[in-house]
């Protein structure tokens, strides 16, 4: 716990706190990352976006310490990525839940796998899903959640580990769209308050320019960093302003019409 | 109070159906032999009170002494070595090339050939028994046990492995939980199979408890015991599936209620 805060400290809003450099990585004859370079700043939300089969998610996994790339490196807070870390936390697309644990365990899982005591963990894992709104379901099992109580389990599972940097997979395209707004929305406040970064994946490019300090947008065929756009003037307004902002309506226009020829 | 009362009313619906059925095949046993449909084939009450003097001798207790020992041990030791081996071959390619297609041979062996191979190497004593459950019990379990470890999710191992988890972990806490319906299916296979192995062992190697009483009482023409020793080892072999049922709903409750992608 005691290098948990230290690195934060290290960690100034503004500097990297991930850094992908020259990351190459092929499937055999498959070519899905050439020669990818990029910078996640500390304390920020960064999107990546891009058609499917860009290999957003292999970049991701690859941050995650759950892939190795072919060449190349990437580094957290200075610290190269030799697998997964405590550094990172990662929430599932598919949410990734046990079927057989209640949401109690599931929350602590993250920690249970740390080899906390329980009686420790299920205090963290309480207050977190307090946090995520779940209070009441600690002893509900996943089949009886919806779709996106299921990823607020996942979420809170993240957020127990109290790791710096947040990565997630595609994590509100599998609940409905009126889920995902509400999520988008408590995602920003969420950055707003945890110290923390966050990578986020998605096919969507409303979703990116309404939640990201930066987008990176990628494309395929070789995969690579097309273009990087940060919005300026999205964040200071009002979460329900954001999406009759002429700056969002304009980067939602430029973004479609670099990846339309791509989309086929 | 009332979800309560349906449940009763559930469970009283589901003993009602299961002494209905019974009672419908007993009768059709009942009626058969009073047709008779042939002259070897008692009534089952007639049956039944051989049954009950068997009981009331001890002979059937005695005979059941013999056959639950290869039965028993058979079944303890496909049961251990059969997890173990189905786990090691749905963790390792390797051992999967290795000892997979054993197992497949094994369980589509026409069982009765190879006796007289074991007997030649082992005798007729209880080792030779001990075997023949075993090559009934252990193939079923070794591959369901490989399968259901072999088909765990591997976004869940991903996400043991996201989160710290060790090797140790992800087999323990994510591969095994995973797969305990279908080994505990294994086992339920593996011991019906293993039933039908002892019995067969007792008729074909060498006469003793329950396969003893079949085949003294058929050669004497004492049908009623004959069928009286069929009916209890059923019985018997229904009651053991029915505890590994309670042992598996008590082990992995969760795993009953249901899954998230239901």
């Amino acid at each position: 716990m005691d290098t948990h805060q230290t690195s934060n400290e290290h960690g100034v809003a503004g500097t990297p706190a991930v850094s992908a450099r020259n990351i190459s990585k092929t499937y055999g004859e498959v070519e899905a990352l050439r020669n990818l370079t990029l910078e996640f700043p500390h304390g920020q939300l960064t999107s990546l976006l891009g058609p499917s089969g860009c290999g957003k998610t292999t970049l991701l996994k690859i941050i995650a310490g759950l892939l190795e790339p072919t060449s190349g490196e990437v580094e957290v807070n200075g610290r190269p990525v030799t697998g997964p870390g405590p550094d990172r936390a990662f929430v599932f697309q598919d949410f990734a839940l046990l079927p057989w644990a209640n949401v109690l365990r599931n929350v602590g899982f993250g920690l249970e796998l740390r080899g906390m005591a329980a009686s420790e963990r299920e205090a963290i894992a309480e207050k977190y899903i307090r946090n995520v709104g779940l209070a009441g379901f600690e002893n509900s099992y996943p089949h009886e959640l919806s779709g996106g109580m299921r990823q607020r389990v996942g979420l809170a599972r993240a957020l127990a580990v109290d790791s710096e940097v947040l990565l997630m997979d595609e994590p509100f395209s599998a609940v409905d769209e009126q889920t995902r707004r509400k999520f988008q929305e408590d995602l920003l406040s969420l950055v707003a308050q945890e110290n923390k970064t966050f990578l986020f994946v998605t096919h969507s490019i409303e979703e990116a320019v309404y939640v990201s300090d930066q987008i990176a947008i990628l494309l395929p065929r070789p995969s690579r960093v097309s273009e990087i756009i940060r919005p300026q003037g999205l964040r200071s307004k009002d979460v329900a302003d954001i999406r009759r902002h002429p700056e969002y309506l304009d980067i939602v226009d430029q973004i479609w019409d670099s990846l339309r020829s791509y989309v086929e | 109070m009332e979800t309560s009362a349906a449940l009763l009313c559930q469970m009283n619906r589901s003993l009602l159906l299961k002494i209905l059925s019974a009672v419908i095949v007993f009768g059709a046993w009942e009626i058969a032999g009073h047709i008779p449909v042939s002259y070897g084939f008692p009534t089952f009450l007639e049956s039944m009170s051989a049954l009950v003097s068997m009981i009331t001798d001890g002979s059937i207790f005695t005979a059941y002494l013999d056959t639950l020992r290869p039965l028993v041990i058979g079944l303890v030791i496909s049961a251990f070595i059969g997890i173990a081996l189905g786990l090691w071959i749905g963790l390792s390619s390797w051992f999967d090339w290795l000892f997979s297609p054993i197992f497949i041979v094994m369980q589509a062996a026409p069982l009765a050939a190879l006796i007289p191979l074991l007997v030649l190497v082992y005798g007729i004593g209880l080792t030779s028994k001990v075997f023949v459950v075993c090559i009934m019990a252990m193939p079923v379990i070794v591959l369901n046990t490989s399968g259901g470890v072999r088909n765990a999710p591997s976004n869940l191992k991903e996400m043991g492995y996201s989160f710290l988890g060790t090797d140790r972990d992800i087999i323990l806490k994510v591969v095994i939980p995973s797969a305990s319906p279908i080994i505990f299916s294994g086992l339920r296979l593996g011991t019906s199979a293993g039933f039908i192995g002892a019995i067969l062992s007792e008729l074909k190697i060498t006469p003793t408890g329950i396969g003893d009483i079949i085949t003294y009482s058929r050669s004497i023409a004492d049908y009623e015991s004959m069928y009286a020793a069929i009916f209890s080892i059923i019985a018997l072999a229904v009651c053991f599936l029915n505890l590994l049922e309670r042992i598996e709903r008590t082990l992995f409750g969760g795993n009953v209620r249901g899954y998230a992608s239901d």
